[in-house]
């Protein structure tokens, strides 16, 4: 199979993170089927970059990794889209459109997060100081005049760095 | 028969009411609504989708309106699916609790359901069968309508949402949200063939839709051409958007070889749709119905439509004990 990952090294990063080039939607459809491999639930992964970066365009190629067939749609205007797919619950945020923080809680999704369950969330920072702190940070950059993307991942957990450290070696 | 209608799917709470005979009686939506007076102080922002906060004031004052007491009301519908758990959650238990007081039926609605039918509150209404082409800001879909319970999905959009692709250009070109109503206004002011967008999925044979695809090629746009006019990119996306909604639902007139084409959802209020969407079904001797431009966006009068013409059928009512169903698929929606 084509390898897309690519190991960066570079001393700038923190330990465990990764840096990926993304030259095209495929790499980015395929960058999400990977992570789909490494998954463990309970796992919160926040996403990040802005409008047009390809976020829902990765999760999508995640939920096709995982077999789901249906149509993946961006969560911007329902707030959430939820999957049943084989191991796990898998709920897609995107919060975009919280005026206020509190939101999160008036709307009832904290209860989202469990151990049975793995949340994917675009644009946390609309609910700041009341998400729990994700597992793994992946920021996707423009890059390019627009043709590529640059994917960084971060982990801030233990189940984050297990999972990144899986994505790294392939397995 | 007196229906009260109530929406909660999403971010709107609507209520109304509906009579069979005499029509649609009165209707509100939480944004008209002095909500300062109604509780005696500033409304917190985390309110904005506080459905719980609204439905009260709301179903009063829509009562009011129109002259009623809470004893004429005959049944009441509210949106079973799909939409937020949370927010269905609100609508329903209100509407099977105030049916259950009241000792009178309460029925679930699709919302879909309700937005397919709300040009039938238009003057001219259209006959069955009809071609319904449904945009808005969460979904974009052709249904074959044969009858109230009888569709058929033709196709629908693989991604975003028309509406969604517009709300998203706003953004791309620092429009607050929602953009959609913004890029409209703007576009008035461009010249849409300045530059050359895709048409996705145009000429793809079938009647599904792609608009994610657009969203990209509108922010390769602008990172390629910093200084583009921001009129003229906003003209250029409605104009591609537009042609692609306008042939997919022709298409759909010709594949059923239907003369009715019924066009319903926020989008449907954009007038460059209107204009481009008359002059082709003209060309061919169809006719586009549209629902009254208040009932476009997400409301209670659609539900108490929908739900009116299902009780009308003899459709079962719920018995008291009720879901919501955030996950619905219109087809599998049986007859009434």
């Amino acid at each position: 199979m084509h390898r897309v990952l690519q190991h960066k090294d570079d001393d700038s990063l923190p330990s465990g993170a990764l840096e990926l080039r993304l030259p095209d939607e495929a790499a980015t459809l395929a960058l999400g089927a990977r992570l789909a491999g490494v998954l463990q639930p309970g796992l919160y992964i926040e996403l990040l970059g802005d409008l047009g970066a390809g976020k829902t365009t990765l999760v999508r190629g995640l939920l096709r990794a995982l077999g789901y067939q249906g149509r993946v749609k961006s969560p911007t205007f329902t707030l959430l889209e939820h999957y049943s797919v084989l191991r796990f619950n898998l709920y897609h945020f995107d919060l975009y459109r919280f005026e206020d923080p509190e939101e999160w809680l008036d709307a009832g999704f904290r209860e989202h997060f469990n151990a049975d369950s793995v949340c994917l969330v675009e644009w946390p920072q609309k609910a700041e100081g009341c998400l729990p702190m994700a597992d793994v940070t992946l920021r996707l950059d423009i890059v390019d005049q627009g043709a590529g993307r640059q994917a960084t991942l971060l982990p801030h957990t233990l189940s984050g760095k297990q999972c990144l450290a899986m994505l790294a070696t392939g397995d | 028969m007196l229906v009260l209608g109530i929406e909660s799917s999403c971010d709107e709470t609507g209520v109304a009411l509906y009579d069979t005979v005499a029509g649609l009686r009165s209707h509100a939506l939480h944004s008209q609504v002095e909500m300062h007076a109604e509780y005696g102080g500033v409304v917190p922002e985390l309110a904005s989708r506080d459905h719980i906060r609204r439905i009260v004031p709301l179903t009063q004052r829509v009562l009011e309106a129109a002259g009623a007491s809470l004893d004429a009301i005959d049944a009441i519908a509210y949106t079973q699916g799909p939409g937020l758990a949370g927010a269905l959650l609100v609508g329903a238990s209100f509407a099977q609790g105030l049916a259950v007081g009241l000792g009178i039926p309460a029925i679930g609605v699709h919302h879909l359901e309700g937005h397919l039918l709300s040009p039938l509150l238009a003057d001219p209404r259209p006959e069955f069968p009809f071609v319904a082409l449904l945009v808005s800001g969460g979904h974009t879909q052709l249904m074959q309508v044969d009858g109230v319970g009888r569709y058929t999905l033709l196709g629908e959009t693989l991604d975003d949402a028309a509406g969604e692709a517009f709300d998203k250009t706003g953004q791309l070109l620092g429009l607050p949200y929602p953009g959609g109503p913004e890029i409209s206004r703007l576009a008035q002011q461009g010249d849409a063939f300045c530059y050359s967008l895709p048409r996705p999925m145009l000429n793809s044979g079938d009647l599904d839709f792609s608009f994610s695809g657009l969203k990209t090629a509108v922010l390769n746009l602008v990172h390629k051409n910093p200084e583009a006019r921001r009129e003229d990119v906003a003209a250029a996306f409605q104009v591609a958007a537009v042609e692609v909604l306008a042939g997919k639902a022709l298409r759909a007139l010709k594949q059923t070889g239907f003369h009715r084409l019924v066009v319903a959802g926020g989008v449907s209020a954009n007038t460059l749709l209107r204009s481009r969407l008359n002059a082709e079904a003209a060309r061919v001797g169809a006719t586009v119905y549209y629902p009254p431009l208040a009932l476009c966006t997400d409301n209670g009068a659609m539900i108490a439509y929908a739900g009116a013409q299902r009780l009308l059928a003899d459709a079962p009512a719920a018995d008291g004990v009720f879901t919501v169903r955030p996950r619905w698929d219109l087809s599998q929606l049986q007859a009434a």
